[in-house]
């Protein structure tokens, strides 16, 4: 299995992590060799978070042993895994935003002189991993909080290089990345991989691993299931593993013609700030519309426009042929406008985690099931046992903490809320990041099923199977403008790619 | 196997606070030891007259206890407190229109600076801490304007003193009808209206309250009116009892009330508590001062007492829960 | 290299707004005062404002772990008591006795952390109850105002050098150059900034968070004691005053925020906290060069308080994505 000889460099065995009644992980198994790149797969909730977050020391197992080289060895804090030579990348940045790049590659273990921090070294050895990454146009001196999603994580990824480590592990590293940076990332993990490096990498995204893992293991509800090669499993097969279950299509069937009718949504000549420039579309009822390009190109900025977020925006939004009032999200989803945003992190922006399942359901249509300023519990409990059956969210006690469910429940939550809103126009900002396969395939077909029921939908996606499977027409936005718009059989990977980088044909994409 | 220190699988709406019944219990334990030092401590008259002074400080506290929830602090209670004492008590002498009107002025002098914390906060989002205080030393400044400096002369109306020291129904305080029917108010809103939902959302998260379309403002002024009704009503009640406002008679008030309302399990953070626990809080801080009084501890002793005796009970249940 | 300085500036820039603001206001004070610039204004000035300066310090290093410290005040009340009986007598004892009001004043910084760390309660309900306590010690020390100081060291540190410059700022600079710049660029320095801005992603990063809290309450202790020596000196004797004690908390959090360094931790320094104190002592002395009424000058000092502490937040307003509003 491993090119360095037939012991594996980082082995667990029989590791257990309970929370409260929730098993983590189960009795799990892990090994790792140098030189491999090693992909881990599962739903959320199936264990893969807690099993990286016992290598690196975050968490603590509570069976099971740990083994570095056939030495057992326990990681009692993040920095005793990190001297053992784990790096990890984690899907919740580790990063701090008031300090510089450079103190926060350097943070865990600054280069001193007389006892201070040496600032010089610091910078130098900031540069050295930023360069190592393939980020190098990162100033060191910029404050993290000054940078898009997609540059911190390569500040995170050099920040695990600075410390040289044997075993490198990525949590979703490349989630807000675009294809192009994605390819630069995984030159660079080959490159470790050919120094020695172990690596352990997290992702959904199968074309990823099909194209940089050596190995892959799967585990499911927490526990471990099969390892096996790359390329010796077909897709179906893996996700039957992951999932447990047979599944056939991914993606509902879209409907043969376009439908007729005036526009839910009709956007003209949308500029914001110099980060929007010009945009208009249009969107009927019964239409899902995507959005697509590199990260970074305005589609978050155009879903927060239009949802009465950002000030200053300038241009024509007309719901149904009337105006949309559009000053701040409270008029965005009230009377003609009706609009719903799935924000992009259900966490911080979606949700009030430690309040309960019924309370977050019926928090955005309250105003509906008040009188006169009285929440009517009857009502309340009509609407959100409506939710629970239509969107089929698995939990035990509507009383129960939202924070408790699975990420997808979690994001079923989200989207129940603004469906008892009785939406017209709804816009999800990349609303399967981090969802397992089943939960996404559901929301496939909930999305498919409201548009047939007379909604407008926009989304924007990081992901291109998603836009190529569900999406009617996609809109694909290039430094804030719409650059090239793809209807039916023209959406293409290729042609998503080709458009993201303003190009004709996708030969012209560099190398 | 480790205690588990996962998020509660309970809302933090819907449990049964701990910390309320901790709160309870020291009050029983505080009656218990002051019984001990003089019987007459648990004479129903003295603890009447315990829950009297309680009403005044109860009042301030449903009020605090409402900024708290959102996750702010109003530190302006002082001279709201002594504005709404003096301002009513200015009103008496204005005539008999005046008189009238005297504990409504009070009132809405609270309630005015009250809107204006609120737009502070809200609006010009400067940090509640932080502006609170400036307010406070403005509220401050204007009283110092209309006192000339020197200490206020109104008395306070009959009506006052009515509500703050008689007890006109079956023997009980009528301050304590005061607290009751604020506290009361407190409680619906909290757990019947939408507004309230939306005090415990801000709290816990404001950002997704804002993007599920709520008013974050609006709610965040309203809040911080109430909190400014509530402290002028204090006022109001205290200038009632003593039959004259004086000054700075607010600034033993602003400790006591925000202890109160952390003692009683409202999370300093925003997001978490219920009325019960500041009621509780409430008695037993006014327990509290009463017994350092009863045994006559000189003050250094009763401020070290006071403060340890706080830390104790924080310790007890008012720690943070360590997330996973 | 311009890419540098464009960060570097970026960095410092709440600290050359308060330090803008210092100097317009103190030039115009200056030109206003009847006897201009002469050694006795400015050391009476200096003394102000270096007591100011130095708890408006002691505060900012909690601050920055997105703490609080609202006992900064009262501990500097207890050691101006305590310094009141002890800094007394020969040079031995007075050497002893400073000694003395120091360590006081680390341990009441320890016990304020070690509550915040170990007994993991809110910095704001921790310290305000500690403060009581403080407070009550104070009392029992100096039950009414008293006391005195050696008057020698007391001359000398509240007085002027030759040339005129006050002796307390060069105490001031002393305390920045021997505390503050070395704590700057310390491990458990930096570690303080790193915990206010995620403490989450600082434990993943395995910042040492215990020894960075504890120390960030410590140091503010030990800052807070050399105020209370200075005030000794200048007053020449001591008073428990919850009045003054409360004050200068409150006064030192305005001053904190108005020198630039945010309330939810990460960012600022103890030297913008310096100018943002001497901008607010200077407001009050403007208002008495300008022989404003006397009833009006709370009023003024308020509504002025509330414009510096709102500054900041102006900035907010042409924000343009709210999204940036909320947490």
């Amino acid at each position: 299995m491993s090119d360095t000889g037939s012991v594996p460099l980082f082995r667990m065995e029989g590791v257990s992590k309970h929370y409260g009644g929730v098993r983590a992980l189960e009795d799990a198994t892990f090994h790792c060799a140098g030189g491999r790149i090693h992909a881990v797969l599962g739903e959320n909730g199936a264990g893969k978070s807690t099993l990286i977050k016992v290598m690196a020391g975050v968490v603590q197992p509570d069976t099971g042993s740990l083994h570095m080289d056939d030495r057992p060895v326990t990681f009692r804090t993040p920095a005793a895994a990190a001297a053992a030579g784990i790096a990890c990348v984690f899907q919740e940045l580790s990063l701090l935003p008031d300090l510089s790049v450079a103190d926060n590659i350097a943070i865990t273990n600054p280069p001193r002189r007389y006892g201070l921090i040496d600032r010089r070294a610091q910078r130098r050895i900031a540069e050295a991993a930023l360069a190592r990454a393939g980020a190098s146009d990162i100033h060191p001196m910029t404050p993290v909080r000054d940078l898009p999603l997609s540059r911190r994580q390569m500040v995170e990824i050099a920040k695990a290089l600075a410390r040289d480590p044997r075993i490198l592990i990525l949590d979703e590293a490349t989630s807000a990345l675009a294809a192009a940076e994605v390819e630069k990332v995984f030159a660079m993990l080959r490159q470790l991989c050919s120094e020695g490096m172990a690596i352990v990498y997290i992702s959904h995204r199968m074309h990823e691993i099909a194209a940089i893992a050596d190995d892959c293991t799967v585990y499911r509800n927490g526990r471990y299931v099969a390892t096996f090669a790359t390329g010796s499993k077909t897709d179906a097969d893996i996700v039957e593993m992951i999932i447990g279950r047979e599944y056939k299509n991914v993606f509902p069937p879209k409907p043969a013609q376009k439908p007729a009718g005036a526009p839910a949504l009709r956007v003209e000549d949308l500029s914001w700030v110099g980060q929007l420039k010009s945009i208009s579309l249009d969107i009927r009822p019964g239409e899902v519309i995507g959005l697509g390009g590199l990260d970074g190109q305005g589609q978050r900025e155009l879903l927060l426009a239009l949802f009465g977020v950002l000030d200053g925006v300038t241009g024509t939004v007309e719901i149904g042929g009337k105006p949309a009032a559009l000053a701040s999200p409270t008029s965005a989803k009230s009377g003609n406008t009706a609009m719903a945003l799935i924000p992009e992190d259900r966490k911080t922006e979606g949700l009030m985690l430690p309040m309960s399942v019924r309370e977050n359901l019926s928090f955005a249509a309250l105003g509906r099931l008040s009188r006169l300023g009285l929440v009517d519990r009857r009502a309340e409990a009509a609407a959100v046992d409506e939710m629970m059956a239509l969107l089929k969210i698995r939990c035990d006690d509507t009383g129960q903490a939202v924070a408790s469910l699975s990420g997808g429940n979690q994001q079923k939550v989200v989207i129940g809320k603004w469906l008892l809103t009785r939406p017209r126009v709804i816009l999800l900002n990349d609303p399967t990041r981090g969802i397992d396969v089943g939960t996404k395939q559901e929301l496939y077909q909930l999305l498919r099923r409201l548009a047939d029921a007379g909604a407008a939908i926009l989304f924007y996606s990081t992901d291109y199977d998603e836009l190529v499977g569900c999406c009617d027409r996609v809109l694909v936005l290039y430094d804030g403008a719409i650059v090239r718009v793809l209807e039916g059989a023209d959406i293409t990977e290729r042609n998503l790619i080709a458009a993201a980088f303003n190009l004709r044909d996708l030969d012209q994409v560099p190398a | 196997m480790k205690a588990a220190r996962a998020l509660p699988a309970v809302a933090a709406t819907r449990r049964i606070d701990p910390a309320v019944l901790a709160a309870f219990g020291c009050i029983v334990l505080l009656l218990l030891g002051g019984s001990l030092y003089s019987r007459n401590f648990l004479s129903p008259d003295y603890l009447l007259q315990q829950l009297n002074v309680a009403a005044f400080l109860g009042v301030i506290a449903s009020g605090v206890m409402l900024v708290v929830l959102l996750g702010h602090i109003d530190l302006s209670i002082p001279w709201i407190v002594t504005m709404g004492g003096m301002m009513s008590t200015a009103a008496a002498g204005w005539g008999d229109a005046g008189a009238a009107l005297a504990i409504p002025i009070g009132i809405a002098c609270g309630i005015a600076v009250g809107v204006f914390n609120g737009i502070g906060v809200a609006y010009l989002r400067v940090p509640s801490m932080i502006f609170t205080l400036g307010t406070n030393a403005i509220a401050q400044g204007l009283m110092v304007l209309h006192t000339s400096g020197f200490a206020p002369q109104d008395r306070s109306t009959e009506a006052m003193h009515v509500i703050a020291v008689d007890r006109t129904i079956a023997g009980i305080p009528n301050a304590l009808w005061v607290w009751a029917a604020v506290g009361g108010m407190a409680v619906l809103l909290l757990t019947r209206t939408a507004f309230g939902r939306y005090v415990y959302a801000i709290g816990n998260r404001e950002r997704a309250a804002y993007l599920s379309g709520v008013n974050t403002r609006a709610v965040v002024v309203g809040c911080f009116a109430i909190a400014g009704g509530c402290s002028g009503l204090a006022g109001v009640l205290l200038a009632g009892y003593s039959t004259k406002a004086y000054q700075a008679m607010g600034d033993p008030y602003l400790l006591p009330a925000i202890a109160a309302v952390v003692l009683g399990g409202t999370s300093i953070l925003g997001g978490r508590g219920t009325y019960l626990g500041t009621v509780a809080g409430v008695i037993l801080i006014t327990l509290l001062q009463s017994i350092l009084s009863v045994v006559q501890m000189p003050e250094a002793g009763r401020q070290i007492i006071y403060g340890t005796v706080i830390i104790a009970m924080l310790l007890l249940y008012g720690r943070q829960r360590r997330e996973t | 290299m311009s890419a540098d300085w464009r960060h570097r500036l970026a960095e410092q820039r709440g600290l050359l707004l308060a330090v803008g603001l210092f100097l317009a206001m103190f030039t115009l004070y200056i030109a206003k005062h009847p006897a201009g610039l002469t050694a006795n204004v400015a050391s009476t000035a200096a003394n102000k404002g270096v007591l100011l300066a130095l708890v408006a310090m002691a505060q900012t290093i909690p601050v920055l772990t997105s703490g609080l410290d609202l006992s900064v005040g009262m501990v500097l009340v207890l050691t101006n008591c305590l310094a009141s009986r002890i800094v007394v007598g020969s040079p031995a004892e007075v050497a002893l006795g400073t000694s003395a009001v120091l360590a006081v004043g680390l341990l009441c910084g320890a016990i304020n952390g070690a509550v915040v760390v170990y007994g993991r309660i809110q910095p704001i309900i921790a310290t305000l109850a500690t403060s009581s306590i403080y407070y009550g010690v104070a009392l029992a020390i100096r039950p009414a105002p008293g006391g005195d100081v050696a008057t020698g060291v007391a001359d000398a540190l509240t007085g002027s050098l030759p040339g005129g410059v006050p002796a307390s700022l060069l105490v001031l600079v002393a305390v920045v150059v021997v505390v503050w710049v070395p704590y700057r660029r310390s491990v458990l320095g930096r570690a303080a900034y790193a915990v206010g801005s995620s403490e989450q992603a600082a434990f993943m990063s395995g910042v040492p968070i215990t020894r960075a809290k504890l120390l960030a309450y410590v140091l503010a202790g030990l800052l807070s004691a050399i105020a209370g020596l200075l005030l000794t000196c200048i007053t020449y004797s001591g008073e428990a005053s919850a009045a003054l004690g409360g004050t200068y908390t409150l006064t030192a959090i305005a001053a904190v925020v108005v020198g630039g360094t945010s309330l939810f931790g990460g960012s600022g320094g103890a030297i913008g906290s310096i100018f943002g104190a001497f901008v607010l002592r200077t407001i009050g002395d403007l208002l008495f060069v300008f022989d404003m009424d006397a009833l009006w000058q709370p009023l003024f000092l308020g509504a002025v308080l509330l414009v510096a502490i709102s500054l900041g937040s102006f900035r907010l307003l042409g924000v343009r994505n709210r999204l940036e509003l909320y947490r």
